[in-house]
Formats: C-alpha cells, sequence, structure tokens
C-alpha cells in the first residue's frame, strides 16, 4: 500500500454524523489524533495498491451495503478497519448472525430460515405462534413483524412476496420471546464488555429509536460471558449485544450490532465513555 | 448554553437554524420551525440540506 505522508492515519467512515460519531471525532480531537472523515457517498476505492488515504478506518456508516463493501474494498487496499468487513458481513445479517451463535454454542432463540415465502408458513407451523418475521438486513425494529395465528401470517407472506428483492423472499423467522418489552444492551469494545443497560420500552421491540428507555444494568459473569462470546463469534471487536431473558429465566443472545449506537447506553452511564474506549482500541492497532 | 453558528437557513421552510459551535460536516440536525431532518453540508459558511430519507438497509 502506498500511503500519503500528509495523510490522517485514521479515518471515520460515515455518510451521517451522529451523536455516535460526533463523540468519536470529539475524542480524537481530545487526544490531538488527526482523522479524515470518509463520506461513502462519494467514495470510490480503485482496486490494486494506490490507496493513500488512512491505513485504519472505524466503519460508523449506516447503511449496511455501503459499510459492508466499503470495509471490504478498503481491506482489499491494505486498511485495517474497525470492525472488519467479514464482522460486519455476518452481525449485519440476521440469519448469518444466528448461525454465528449456534455454531459458537450460545443461546439464542428458536429460529428458523425459509427459502421462499410458501415455505415460511409451513417453518411457522413448526416453530409456532406467536412469532416474529424479520428482514435479513435492518434495524431499529423496522419491518419487523409479530405474527400471532396462521392467518396473520399468511397475509404478511404474501405482501414479502410481492416484494421486488429475491432477498426479501429468503425468511427469517424467530419464537417471539415473552419478555421482548425488557431487554439488555451490552457495550463491547476491543473484545470486552465495558458495560450494559436494560432498555424498556412500551412495546414488544425496545429499540432506543423507538422509544425505549435505558437504565444502567450491572455486569453480572453471565452477561459478560455470553456478551463477549457472542461478539466473538461474529468477529466483531465493537459490538452492541442484545440479551433477552428466555422462558427459562436465562439470557440468551437475540443480536449482535456492529455499528453499535450508543447514545442511549451513554445517558444511562457516566464512568464508561464508549468514544474514548473506541479509540484506546484505534490507537492499540497501531494509529498514533 | 453551547455558542450557536448563525446564519444557517432551513431549505424546507427559510427558518433560521442555529448550528452549534462543535457542528460537523454531515451531522443532522433538525430544524426547530418545521421539524425538517437537515444535514450540516458546510459550517463555515453555514449551509443545510434536507438530509436523505432513511434507506432499508440501514441501522446499527
Amino acid at each position: 500500500m502506498t500511503m500519503n505522508s500528509d495523510a490522517a492515519a485514521l479515518g471515520i467512515l460515515a455518510s451521517r454524523v451522529r451523536f455516535e460519531e460526533k463523540s468519536i471525532m470529539a475524542a480524537l480531537d481530545r487526544r490531538g489524533i488527526a482523522f479524515e472523515h470518509l463520506d461513502p457517498r462519494t467514495l470510490h476505492i480503485a482496486g490494486g495498491n494506490s490507496w493513500t488515504g488512512p491505513g485504519l478506518v472505524i466503519n460508523r456508516e449506516v447503511g449496511h451495503f455501503r459499510a459492508r463493501y466499503a470495509a471490504s474494498a478498503l481491506e482489499s487496499v491494505g486498511v485495517v478497519v474497525l470492525n472488519s468487513a467479514a464482522a460486519t458481513h455476518v452481525s449485519g445479517d440476521k440469519w448469518l448472525t444466528s448461525a454465528a451463535l449456534l455454531r459458537a454454542g450460545l443461546p439464542t432463540p428458536a429460529t428458523s430460515l425459509a427459502l421462499t415465502p410458501d415455505a415460511a408458513l409451513k417453518a411457522l407451523d413448526e416453530l409456532g405462534y406467536p412469532a416474529v418475521v424479520k428482514p435479513l438486513v435492518g434495524s431499529w425494529g423496522r419491518l419487523v413483524t409479530q405474527v400471532t395465528d396462521r392467518a396473520m401470517a399468511a397475509a404478511v407472506l404474501e405482501h414479502i412476496e410481492a416484494l421486488p428483492s429475491p432477498q426479501s423472499h429468503v425468511v427469517y423467522l424467530q419464537a417471539l420471546v415473552p419478555k421482548a418489552d425488557n431487554d439488555i444492551r451490552v457495550v463491547v469494545v476491543g473484545g470486552e464488555p465495558i458495560g450494559a443497560t436494560r432498555r424498556r420500552g412500551d412495546q414488544w421491540r425496545t429499540n432506543v429509536a423507538r422509544g425505549a428507555v435505558s437504565q444502567v444494568c450491572a455486569l453480572t459473569d453471565e452477561i459478560t460471558d455470553l456478551a463477549a462470546r457472542a461478539a466473538a463469534a461474529v468477529g466483531a471487536d465493537i459490538a452492541g449485544v442484545d440479551l433477552i431473558e428466555d422462558t427459562e429465566g436465562g439470557l440468551t443472545v437475540l443480536e449482535v450490532n456492529d455499528r453499535v449506537e450508543f447514545r442511549g447506553f451513554q445517558g444511562a452511564h457516566s464512568g464508561v465513555d464508549v468514544a474514548e474506549r473506541i479509540v484506546d482500541l484505534a490507537a492499540a492497532r497501531g494509529v498514533r | 448554553m453551547q455558542k450557536t453558528i448563525s446564519g444557517a437557513v432551513c431549505p424546507e421552510c427559510d427558518a433560521q437554524v442555529g448550528l452549534d459551535a462543535d457542528a460537523r460536516v454531515s451531522e443532522i440536525v433538525e430544524c426547530v420551525e418545521c421539524r425538517s431532518e437537515l444535514e450540516v453540508k458546510s459550517v463555515e459558511p453555514p449551509l443545510l440540506e434536507l438530509a436523505p430519507e432513511v434507506e432499508e438497509d440501514w441501522g446499527e
């Protein structure tokens, strides 16, 4: 890789600068670490080794596909990306995440992948109702649909069948976890869980984007162990791991988010600074 | 109160929108008048555009 000696050593990849990106940029400024803001909307990366930009990039792109392909292209020219393209590929896809969690022997709700909407109806007969139909890619609880019986499922799947993208016709199904209005978000940086919040919502989806409230949750041994193993299972150095109580009262891993949003977490925690920890990790990976 | 940068105008309703002194390019702000989501295109001079619509694969 050819590096431009005038270029910043670190890049922040983001088309949308939100609380999280701004916090990371402010932490870099406080330490006097020069950085380049890379906007994927204007970014192009030539194959080969002509890259003259930063040698390490923190991937904060909000769009999954842009994040995944940008990470892959940057890695192809020798850039270290946090998280890696492989981690973004897996954790940005609900099925690939479930498969990785199961492979690692981690508890996760009963899940089924159906390759067509027709097959999904049969899968739901086996999974039972109520169940949840989720898009493979997406966040903030968007288009996640709770189906309580076969008639409702048939209607939802008919809508899915009408969607234009072939990927939409691959249907991810999950048993509804009873306490879905109450989950635990664990932030992991450098493989280490650095804190947790309990999120309570007035809906069955507890995304902070849907108005859920975050409160500090103690990091028990069980929470620490599950979160660290879940992040490792998808290969993520930085992650937001969502845990939920299963029917027996144990914890189960619901999701692993590779470009973790931590506004709610940070608002609840005064003793942990997520952005500073991310910058610590970048520094440990070679950025001075 | 944090110092604000004045002079930015909402492209939707023409209202004056104050930017925080630490505003950054690509930051998302909301117009206090019409509630449009706006993107900071430039800090000096302050310039706002309507923020892009949320896409299907957006998230964390």
